[in-house]
């Protein structure tokens, strides 16, 4: 094996590596894969035809308790035509449990406890939403929650695929 | 010849890196549970805090911008 041939294995292993370890993160344009190939825990609804968010969410980030009753709120003004669904991603499940009898919300609540689904998703920030159209594409993206303005986002965001 | 001079600093070095890469964890956003903890918090203990400063400022003249708000969370 000459030194060229080297330097090139190495620099391709290198690459390789980091290739490797960048998940592709989820964008908007791209379909959620199907959520039942993921063993959540939790009941999850019929999505079909259905404009869906998609929020992940941890009981030790501060956001994603502040973004709490911008989501309720949501699922309550839009009720069969939304379907919110919270992904946690706790470690454990007590965590999730103690956080959701502190914020007592009725959208629908699902524990990725194996963090399979949030590790395909790759989302950027805690939390992370998606909006999705009734074929179940990304058409709208939210890294983290900004409050006032986030929630004027959703409200137009939605409506617009309402429409 | 392989090993001349110039591989060997080359391969030298390419350990380095790989070695130094190896040394670096990447924490996914939602795997950030314990580095948002409490106790991960710099400013959790106020009255520790306050005599770190007030020494920082006898010896150096100087206050303040030795800590952040907010733990290792990540969140936003």
């Amino acid at each position: 094996m000459n030194t060229s041939l080297l330097k090139k294995s190495l620099l391709a292993a290198l690459l390789a590596g980091t290739w490797l370890t960048a998940a592709a993160a989820l964008k908007v344009g791209d379909t959620l894969p199907d959520l039942t190939g993921f063993s959540l825990e939790g009941k999850l609804p019929d999505t079909k035809g259905k404009v869906v968010v998609v929020d992940f969410w941890a009981s030790w980030c501060l956001p994603c308790a502040e973004s709490f009753p911008v989501l309720d709120e949501l699922q309550k003004k839009y009720g069969d035509r939304l379907i919110v669904i919270a992904v946690n991603v706790d470690e454990k499940a007590s965590n999730m449990d103690k956080f959701l009898k502190k914020h007592t919300v009725t959208f629908n609540i699902v524990r990725d406890a194996g963090q399979k689904l949030v590790a395909t998703v790759s989302p950027e920030t805690m939390p992370t939403s998606f909006i999705l159209d009734g074929e179940g594409k990304v058409r709208f993206l939210h890294n983290g929650f900004h409050g006032e303005s986030t929630r004027k986002e959703y409200i137009s965001e939605i409506e617009s695929l309402l429409k | 010849m392989i090993f001349t001079m110039k591989n060997k600093a080359f391969f030298l070095l390419a350990s380095v890196v790989l070695l130094a890469a190896t040394g670096c964890a990447n924490v996914k956003p939602w795997q950030r549970e314990h580095l948002a903890d409490y106790t991960m918090r710099p400013d959790r203990d106020p009255l520790g805090v306050a005599q770190k400063e007030h020494i920082w400022f006898s010896r150096e003249e100087a206050s303040g911008g030795s800590v952040v708000g907010g733990g290792g969370c990540g969140c936003n």
